[in-house]
């Protein structure tokens, strides 16, 4: 770099004495500040993904749950539509042994009810965040017991919109929706179930007693994301528990 | 509201591009948001003006490219881009399709100074 002005122009025959100078360098020197590209405004192309960082522990978290042979599973839903429940129900019943990241704003209410089943449970309370990102599930798999376990479950914060944004490095969403949400849900939030590899609709033992029709919603279904798997699911009817259990079973075989 | 996690992202890769060209500010943020993203436009605009104070983007314009989303029918072997969600091919009423944009958020470019 030239000290006498601090522009960045090197030159080979720079002088020893600085009172003057040269001319190859005044005339570099003239360029750089005069030609409009290089020292007023300049756009550049970026390309990048917004959400990169994320993306990319979400990359890191998914290879460390792959070096110990774990299947993550992100659980997503609006607040007490059976995700808990449905953990619950699994631990009585599932022939694989799990965990869960559970992610909630505030108490470790959710937690409490998994470990109590003798399901290691580890708690992230986001204080006011909407979602789990990848970073916060980073710090909860390191305090999970990975190489006891064969199925990891992210149980999201309860809510339809902003977890549907953030890839949190599992291999796997379910997304669940429970019939007294009423119809129109899975329309309402087309970005949320377009993330799910399973729909789960929950509470289905209420059918007779709400006004849903449970074939127009697995339509919608359909039409947002082609080809999701949908299950339709009861705490009081443990064969549709079972259901959940031979899915994640079959997942589990292509891993 | 996750917009403001998603701003706090975008500022901080601003920071590091302007770092990296010895821009001393940021003069226009230029971004593409998928339809399908799961943000709200508006309240994005409303994020980056709130938060851009004492950034490097404290002056920025932020310029919002909202993207619809295109589908690849494997059918018909042809692309649409779509008004409204159903990802029904409109050609041939197929679902064999899948989406090829509208679903992501991007930082397209950067004109600083």
């Amino acid at each position: 770099m030239c000290k006498d002005c601090g522009c960045s122009i090197t030159e080979h025959h720079h002088h020893h004495d600085h009172d003057h100078h040269s001319h190859t360098h005044q005339a570099a020197h003239e360029t750089l500040h005069h030609n409009p590209q290089l020292n007023d405004s300049k756009t550049i192309e970026v390309i990048s993904k917004i959400l990169d960082k994320n993306d990319h522990e979400a990359a890191h978290n998914r290879a460390h749950f792959d070096a110990h042979g774990v299947l993550a599973i992100n659980l997503m839903s609006s607040p007490g539509s059976g995700k808990t429940t449905l953990l619950e129900q699994m631990a009585e019943r599932a022939p694989f042994r799990f965990g869960v990241i559970e992610g909630d704003l505030e108490t470790n209410r959710d937690a409490d009810r998994i470990r109590e089943r003798d399901i290691p449970a580890y708690q992230i309370t986001t204080g006011s965040a909407c979602h789990l990102d990848a970073f916060m599930v980073h710090k909860g798999l390191h305090e999970m017991p990975l190489d006891d376990l064969e199925v990891c479950f992210v149980e999201n914060v309860g809510n339809l919109v902003c977890p549907a944004s953030y890839d949190v490095g599992t291999h796997l969403n379910i997304v669940l929706v429970s019939v007294p949400e009423g119809g129109d849900k899975i329309e309402k939030y087309p970005v949320m179930f377009r993330q799910a590899d399973l729909v789960l609709i929950t509470k289905t033992d209420l059918l007779p007693y709400f006004d849903y029709d449970i074939e127009h919603e697995k339509e919608q279904a359909r039409r947002i994301k082609p080809g999701v798997d949908i299950l339709e699911v009861s705490s009081k009817d443990p064969e549709s528990i079972d259901r959940v259990i031979e899915w994640i079973e079959y997942k589990r075989k292509f891993q | 509201m996750h917009e403001y996690s998603i701003v706090q992202a975008l500022l901080d890769q601003c920071e590091e591009h302007a770092a990296a060209h010895d821009a001393k500010k940021i003069l226009k943020v230029v971004t593409k948001i998928g339809v399908l993203s799961g943000v709200e436009p508006d309240l994005l605009q409303t994020a980056f003006d709130t938060f851009k104070e004492g950034t490097i983007c404290e002056e920025a314009e932020f310029v919002i490219h909202l993207q619809k989303i295109v589908i690849y029918c494997r059918r018909c072997k042809k692309e649409s881009t779509l008004e409204e969600l159903n990802l029904a091919c409109p050609r041939c009423e197929s679902l064999e399709t899948s989406i090829v944009d509208g679903e992501e958020m991007y930082l397209m470019s950067l004109e600083m100074e």
